[in-house]
């Protein structure tokens, strides 16, 4: 279980977060416009990678707020943590 | 007890004599005896039977890697746990303990047929046997679970208590042997928070009881150098040490769960009351492996038999419980380490009556000092065979060949009671690996020992779990990579004079030859599985390479002890079989826990009524206090009907469904989900959440709004109000209220951050009474007679603030039910004097409390939707026929574009339809399936029944269903096949009451 360096709250275990799977993924300003394979890609296809992601993270039971982390699923280690809205930093 | 197996000892109290019952008859044995060390004093050896072919089998171990003493302790039925090492179970009064595995008794045993039967039950016998044909299946599953399995689960609640405590330290030693003794001080030392951990009672691992005298510190024994450090340990209130508590498993980030056990040494009548056992969740700053190794047996024809003994075990049970493991020993090695245990026999007055040691030779002190106490030494001899049933009787022996892969010469017999077996040793790396470590291969002690520089975490492993297996090595790496570890400067313990015996003789062989041919003998391999060196080279020859594969074919190290002795066997064999590296190769996943957890360990406290939380609503004692029967709803204790006079829940529904149409009816509708939105975009962000127009509602209007995934499946469901310009309040559905604002949440922040929004969960905040029927009006007029409740000031779908003797409240003219209703929203802690006051004034029309199953009913005749049950997460707002929700106008909602992907778009889809049976008085059951066709096989089914009643109001039974292209088969004859019948129904309107909405404004 990891900690978690919330960027509005401090390092909190684990179980207090909830993980909201691939981060950057936009949703479309203009659906309508979008072919069923291109918004089949946005609704349903993730990366899951093994090695170093980008992750949606909610601090759910702490400030509810949501943020950002950039993690290697191979070995869990957390190499940054940012803001929602903020450009993920160079790693 | 028998007199003739004890000597004396100082490490357990030999002036208390325990009572304890073994298989229902009773022994004796001392305080500090563990079970297994009490039994072998009373020259029980036969424990337990194997688990595939059933052979009597021994005490092997004396601690947690053993495979076959597993025994179930006590007998009584709350109390009575499965699986339990005898070799941990310390002694206590009132011990009932009984063997596993074997019927009716362990020492007549009809599942020792399987032996015979053993050329028959090679690796994956089960796998192939029981495969076909598939209707034997019964049968197989009925001799499987008769003849194997491991132990009893009780049948009754566990009534002891358990407990779950949080610890954080900057440094986490785990193991009290003398590398963690030391490793915990120099923490200590330094001043840093330690806490140090073992599972033994006392600290001090198999250096405590070493009293060799070729082993010294400072000119000490190594057992009295070690008791002074422990004692001066004590001394440090920031050394924190927990003995009887085992480390399960070592999580990233250095979060660790180690079990403490606190009562289950003491005496049964002294335990009431008390925590049995405490999980730790400890998360470390760093960590101190100093787990040990654990001695590995020797894999030899028949090395299984009740009597044969790890040789170090042999010797913690003469130093440290004073107890012989026989009379007539023999040890067979392949290391220098089992003459230790025959030095620690002779002091005993047990004289070893042979050695058989693979090796050439040995030059070093301690074997000289056995040579000249006049022991035989069978230098380069191998045993091929055991004999003796129940208790080992004798050996054969023969001397090997140059290479070790044969045997020549004659075959020499030597009787004997116990053979003490050694194969090396195993460092106990599995913490390290659990943490996420890597390893790598020793080649020259054949072991598997942590590869730090790959290691990520605070962390380093000492003493002999890191390979090192000398005293003197152990102590000066020990120092010097703590001190590494802790930036640790002082001379501590960099002067010791350590004097030790040294090993420089190395062979080893992994599958030991015999005179026969392998497929003649038993050699085994993980004794509690019963697999053995033939299952793993037959599942090579089967074609299975990697090893995980090879571990479950043949199930060798997957039984409770997680193949503590056999898997560095099973990764040789396969190594010499394939000619592959054993470093190449590597080893089996170990997963936590380390040893077996109890369940009440994993779960603490939360049992019973604090397994989850539980919602009441403001009104719940008067529920309550009206016999209301309850149903659970998410968390929430919702009233389910209201029984009266021993009505059965039919004749309350149906009474109270009467009632809420013909009268009044009342309802507890708090725990719908609240939620209060605020801010200038709050009109925006309702028309991006629902799939209908929000910009227009007017100033205290409600909306029935419908909420989609982004997958275009219905989500939830609610009304909203308008209650300012800028502010709303959403209901959603009970279950769903946390999800919804999670959702709503996600979006807000993520996606639409631009957004001026700000939602509050308000759900507890307020109560809500639903009171509904052509009565309403004259009853929340006499409770609220200043509020105009004309149509026209008052209209269906709108909402006034007002206020209830004082108490600001808001009413909602809104409608679940298709009766004339209004909603009272107030302050929750005034809700139950509100609740009465409506009951008082309702008094005179009939005024009746309605459950959840009359608000179901009602809400199905009038073909209204609950989301989640006529709802699954595959239905469109199409499929529900609910296109009318569904606005064209807006540009974008959650959801939209899948409703046209060609999936959604298909007609033939799943719709939700009425269905009305050919019998009114056949009520259907909810989940059953719907066919057309009964004679096709296989039947086709088009869909299944989500809602299902019988309606007092049309006297007749109503269900909602899902169908196949149900949108165009109204007026269908369709079947519902039951177990014995099948029932004709035919497909209609989802509206069954009131088609026409008149009793809205009745
Ligand atoms: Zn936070």
């Amino acid at each position: 279980m990891f900690v978690i360096n919330c960027p509005f709250c401090g390092e909190r275990d684990q179980s207090e977060f909830s993980s909201g799977g691939e981060a950057h993924i936009i949703r479309p300003k203009q659906p309508t416009e979008l072919s069923d394979d291109q918004w089949a890609e946005y609704l349903f296809m993730r990366k899951n990678i093994k090695g170093v992601q980008f992750e949606r993270w909610n601090h759910a039971h702490g400030c509810r707020k949501w943020f950002n982390m950039i993690r290697d699923t191979s070995n869990d280690k957390i190499h940054a943590i940012y803001k929602m809205g903020e450009k993920p930093p160079i790693v | 007890m028998s007199k003739e197996l004890r000597v004396n000892s100082k490490y357990i109290d030999q002036t208390t004599r325990i009572p304890f019952k073994f298989n229902g008859k009773t022994f004796y044995g001392f305080k500090g005896d563990t079970l297994a060390s009490a039994l072998l004093s009373n020259n029980v050896h036969l424990v337990g039977r194997s688990f595939k072919y059933h052979r009597p089998r021994g005490i092997m171990t004396c601690g947690s890697e053993e495979p076959n003493a597993i025994v179930q302790v006590s007998n009584d039925p709350s109390l009575t746990e499965p699986n339990v090492r005898a070799t941990e179970i310390e002694l206590y009064e009132g011990l009932e303990a009984n063997s596993q595995n074997c019927w009716p008794s362990v020492n007549f045993d009809i599942g020792g047929i399987n032996n015979f039967l053993s050329p028959f039950l090679p690796a994956g016998f089960y796998y192939k046997t029981f495969m076909w044909p598939a209707s034997f299946w019964e049968k197989y599953e009925f001799f499987i679970r008769h003849s194997a399995g491991l132990g009893k689960a009780p049948t009754k609640p566990d009534p002891d208590i358990y407990d779950h405590q949080y610890a954080h330290c900057d440094v986490l030693v785990i193991g009290g042997g003398i590398s963690g003794v030391i490793a915990a001080k120099l923490s200590a030392e330094k001043k840093l928070d330690t806490i140090l951990l073992d599972d033994k009672k006392d600290l001090g691992g198999v250096s405590i009881y070493n009293n060799d005298d070729n082993f010294k510190i400072n000119d000490q024994n190594v057992s009295k150098w070690l008791s002074n450090e422990i004692e001066n340990l004590k001394k440090y209130p920031n050394l924190s040490i927990k003995t009887r508590t085992s480390l399960a498993a070592f999580h990233g980030y250095n979060y660790l769960l180690a079990k403490e056990n606190l009562t289950d040494h003491l005496n049964v009548n002294d335990r009431k009351d008390k925590i049995r056992q405490r999980l730790w969740k400890i998360r470390a700053k760093k960590v101190v492996i100093a787990t040990g190794a654990i001695e590995r047996p020797l894999i030899f024809n028949n090395n299984d038999r009740p009597g044969i003994l790890l040789s170090s075990s042999i010797k913690k049970y003469i130093d440290y419980y004073g107890v012989k493991c026989g009379t007539k020993i023999s040890i067979f090695t392949s290391n220098d380490s089992a003459y230790e245990t025959v030095l620690s026999l002779y002091k005993n007055g047990v004289k070893v009556n042979s050695i058989i040691d693979i090796r050439d030779k040995s030059e070093s002190l301690i074997v000289k000092k056995v040579q000249d106490i006049g022991i035989k030494i069978y230098w380069k001899h191998t045993v091929v065979n055991t004999k003796g049933y129940k208790r080992i009787n004798s050996i054969e022996l023969m001397k090997l060949n140059e290479k070790g892969t044969g045997v020549i010469g004659d075959k020499i017999n030597e009787s004997c009671d116990c053979l003490g077996i050694s194969g090396g040793w195993t460092p106990m790396v599995h913490l390290f690996t659990q943490s996420g470590g890597k390893l790598e291969f020793n080649r020259i002690d054949n072991m598997f020992i942590p590869n730090e520089n790959k290691s990520s975490s605070e962390q380093i492993s000492v003493g002999s779990c890191n390979g090192d297996l000398e005293l003197d090595d152990i102590i000066k790496k020990t120092n010097l990579k703590t001190k590494e570890f802790l930036d640790i400067n002082t001379s501590i313990f960099d002067s010791l004079k350590i004097q030790s015996s040294k090993e420089k003789n190395k062979k080893n062989i992994w599958l030991l030859p015999s005179d026969k041919p392998l497929g003649k003998t038993k050699p085994f391999l993980d004794f509690q599985n019963d697999s053995t060196a033939k299952d793993v080279k037959l599942a090579l020859r089967e074609g299975f390479k990697s090893i995980e594969h090879v571990k479950r074919y043949t199930t060798t190290g997957m039984g409770t002890d997680q193949g503590k002795l056999s898997n560095m066997h099973a990764l040789g064999i396969i190594a010499d079989t394939t000619g592959t590296n054993m470093g190449e190769l590597g080893t089996t996943t170990f997963r936590p826990p380390f040893t077996p957890l109890t369940f009440g360990a994993i779960v603490g406290r939360n049992v019973g009524q604090f397994f989850d939380h539980t919602r009441y609503s403001a009104m719940h004692n008067w529920h309550e206090t009206n016999g209301a029967k309850f149903e659970n709803v998410g968390q929430w204790k919702r009233p389910w009907y209201y029984p009266k006079n021993k009505e059965s829940m039919h004749e309350a529904v149906q009474r109270e469904s009467k009632a809420a149409r013909d009268s009044a009816g009342i309802l507890d509708a708090s725990t719908l989900g609240k939620i209060d939105i605020q801010g200038t975009d709050a009109s925006e962000f309702l028309n991006r959440v629902y799939t209908n127009a929000w910009s227009k509602l007017q100033i205290g209007k409600c909306r029935y709004g419908l909420m989609l995934n982004e997958d275009g499946m219905v989500y939830d469901d609610g009304v909203t109000t308008r209650l300012g310009e800028n502010h709303y309040i959403m209901t959603t559905t009970t279950g769903g209220a946390a999800n919804v604002l999670n959702k709503l949440e996600d979006y807000l922040q993520t996606e639409w951050p631009e957004l001026d929004v700000y939602l509050t969960t308000v759900t507890d905040h307020f109560s809500t009474i639903s009171i509904c029927g052509p009565n309403s009006k004259k009853i929340v007029n006499k409770m609220i007679p200043d509020l105009d409740l004309s149509d026209q000031n008052f209209p269906h779908m709108s909402f006034k603030n007002s206020s209830i003797n004082g108490v600001r409240c808001r009413v909602m003219r809104i409608s679940f039910t298709g009766e004339h209703s209004y909603e009272i929203n107030i302050q929750s802690n005034y809700a139950k004097n509100v609740w009465e006051m409506s009951m008082e004034a309702g008094k005179e029309y009939n005024i009746t409390p309605y459950g959840t199953e009359t608000m179901h009913l009602l809400r199905a005749e009038k073909g209204f939707i609950i989301t989640g049950q006529d709802t699954d997460g595959t239905l469109t707002p199409v499929d529900l026929q609910m296109d009318w929700i569904v606005s064209k106008k807006k540009y974008d909602f959650i959801g939209k574009r899948s409703l046209y992907r060609s999936d959604t778009i298909r007609e033939d889809r799943k719709q939700l339809v009425g269905l009305i049976t050919d019998d009114p008085n056949e009520v259907l059951e909810e989940g059953s399936q719907i066919v057309e066709d009964l004679n096709k096989k296989p039947i086709e089914m088009l869909g299944h029944v989500t809602s299902s009643y019988f309606s007092p109001n049309l006297n007749k039974s109503i269900a909602l269903a899902v169908v196949v292209s149900g949108k165009n088969l109204k007026g269908k004859k369709l079947f519902v096949p039951m177990e014995n019948k099948n029932i004709n129904v035919t497909i209609t309107d989802t509206v069954f009451y009131d088609k026409e909405n008149k009793r809205l404004n009745a």
